[in-house]
């Protein structure tokens, strides 16, 4: 089937019209903010961040009456380790993104909009500001969109590096010159938002997947895919295949096509050992798991993991699995932001442990320590950092604890060999 | 070192607060543009920002000491940020690391007697498709090895490379 969101020859303004661009948003600009709504809740598009909510009905939690400024943001914070899907989107496609934009400001009422994007994508920005200058200029945004009397104004907003940022409500407080540490829930942001008002927070991917279900209708998009995953999906593959890199396929395909087929198997010699299938946050599938499963939001749940960002990371048999989780706890412990102790501390904890295990200090007992912190870490906290941590460490001991024990028997991988100056 | 906010810096102040509907929104794109400016973030320019901005300072420190991306002491002319996230691990993170701490003679977050290049080990950078990858200052260099550390480290000595993003 032919891409919707990675498409060739679309990343200047006249390509993007030239090949359709913004017949979507002209339509939209005619059509009632409820009808819109209503189209995006019919085509069964989910939040392609990582949670998978339902976009439209996110977009209905807009409180009709709300009076005062509405905000659309758009989360182009990406940091999930093994995500590199919307930097991809972004280059190559970025009016997509500014048109989808545009249209859900209008479905929300929103006049003013904000990409936060990570500040490390810098070639990002630009792109960026380059495509809204376009549509600026072209009128599509700006006061008075299209002549329809509805303004949108949009504006670029860089991160300054924190992973939990990528959380909505911290990406909120961050936009607002401040630490980024998530809020307490609710208020939701749909209702008491940014600076106060409502809000409506979408990834790069779910917005730029707008224009199109606009354009050919809700039941179109609802078409491909599979069940409750409707539409396509950007795959992120990375780890030992023959050709790594950003894939868009509909929900539902085979984990075996994806790997086999679209990315040429795995490197000549590299035997597969376990899959992270939606970003390092995901519980890990092993080899066998992985390859029986289909990529999509229920297919993945019922394999005990997720469909999260589409973050694939291939792990092949030379890979520890020890000193994976290891590179994973020291990774989230540096992100936790340090407001709920059950994050800050079991972070801390899991990182030591893990040190402790990978030195070839640790003991049988560590491994119970290890999963039972994780354990008490779930569901505890404000944002889901604490889970998006438990989940590896649980997963890992469950489905490889004979590596666990091996370390903690003191047979372990070779240490990194100290560096002479 | 110490920093004066100019009247361009100053300008460059109001066209941003203006994007929003609270001044204090603007304080980490003025704290970029700052550092830009700088190189870094002194303690005098925290001071400034928060005069500027009708902040505590407090608030500016607590901003800019959360955030990786703020640097609180001067770095090299090259700020070599090698990804040591899972991915680039598989594919060898931990190696050009060595090999970069051999090359260079200093350890991570140390900067050469050269001033030329300060070495950090950083946390996923997006790329993970081309790792191992490294960001230097605003640009991003990726599908590494050690031969083409040492191409790009030789390149950014003679000047031949600058490092703004693609």
């Amino acid at each position: 089937m032919e891409n919707i969101l990675l498409k060739d020859n679309v990343t200047g303004l006249e390509s993007y019209f030239a090949a359709g661009g913004y017949k979507a948003l002209k339509k939209a600009l005619a059509m009632k903010p409820a009808d819109l709504i209503e189209e995006v809740k019919k085509s069964g598009l989910r939040g392609r961040g990582g949670a998978g909510f339902p976009t439209g009905l996110k977009w209905s939690f807009v409180p009709k009456d709300a009076e005062g400024p509405r905000y659309l943001v758009c989360n182009a914070d990406e940091g999930e380790p093994g995500t590199f899907k919307d930097r991809e989107l972004i280059l190559r496609n970025p009016h997509a993104l500014i048109e989808g934009m545009a249209i859900a400001a209008r479905a929300i009422g929103a006049g003013t909009g904000y990409i936060y994007i990570r500040g490390e994508f810098v070639a990002e920005a630009r792109a960026l500001e380059k495509a809204a200058a376009e549509a600026r200029a072209k009128g599509f945004i700006g006061g008075n969109m299209l002549g329809s009397g509805s303004d949108f104004e949009l504006y670029l907003h860089r991160g300054a590096g924190a992973y939990i940022c990528g959380e909505e409500t911290a990406l909120l407080e961050s936009l607002e010159g401040f630490k980024g540490q998530p809020r307490l829930k609710p208020p939701f942001p749909a209702v008491k938002g940014l600076f106060g008002g409502p809000t409506v927070i979408n990834n790069v991917e779910t917005l730029a997947s707008v224009p199109a279900i606009i354009d050919k209708g809700g039941a179109w998009y609802a078409a491909i895919g599979a069940g409750k995953s409707t539409g396509t999906k950007l795959f992120c593959v990375s780890g030992p295949v023959n050709k790594p890199g950003v894939y868009e396929l509909p929900l539902g395909a085979a984990f075996r096509e994806l790997l086999e087929k679209t990315c040429g198997g795995l490197k000549p010699g590299k035997k597969l050992k376990a899959v992270i299938p939606g970003g390092s946050s995901t519980p890990v599938l092993t080899a066998e798991e992985a390859w029986a499963v289909k990529l999509d939001y229920e297919s993945l749940a019922a394999a005990g993991s997720m469909l999260g960002s589409g973050g694939v990371i291939v792990i092949d048999e030379s890979q520890c699995m020890v000193k994976l989780l290891q590179v994973l706890a020291r990774f989230y412990h540096h992100e936790s932001c340090g407001q709920c102790t059950p994050c800050r501390e079991g972070c801390g904890w899991i990182e030591k442990i893990m040190d402790r295990l990978e030195s070839g200090k640790g003991s049988p007992k560590d491994i119970d320590t290890l999963y039972s912190v994780a354990e008490g870490m779930t569901g505890r906290t404000i944002c889901p950092l604490a889970d998006a941590m438990a989940m590896p460490v649980m997963s890992f001991v469950k489905k490889f604890r004979s590596e666990f024990e091996a370390h903690a028997a003191g047979k372990c991988c070779p240490p990194e060999a100290p560096v002479k100056h | 070192m110490s920093f004066k906010i100019t009247e361009e810096f100053r300008a460059k102040a109001d066209k941003l607060r203006a994007r929003y509907p609270r001044p204090d929104a603007a304080l980490i794109p003025l704290l970029h543009e700052l550092q830009r400016e700088a190189g870094y973030v002194p303690e005098e320019g925290m001071d400034e920002l928060a005069r500027l901005l009708g902040l505590p300072y407090s608030r500016v420190k607590a901003v800019v000491t959360f955030y990786t991306m703020f640097d609180r002491e001067p770095v090299g002319k090259y700020h070599l940020q090698l990804c040591r996230n899972i991915s680039c691990h598989m594919a060898g993170a931990p190696d050009l690391l060595a090999h970069l701490k051999r090359a260079l003679g200093i350890d991570e977050g140390e900067t050469t007697k050269d001033g030329l290049f300060t070495l950090s080990t950083v946390e996923c950078l997006g790329a993970c498709g081309s790792a191992p990858v490294m960001q230097v200052n605003d640009g991003y260099f990726e599908k590494l090895d050690t031969a083409k550390l040492d191409a790009l480290l030789d390149d950014l000595r003679h000047g031949r490379v600058v490092p703004g993003g693609r």
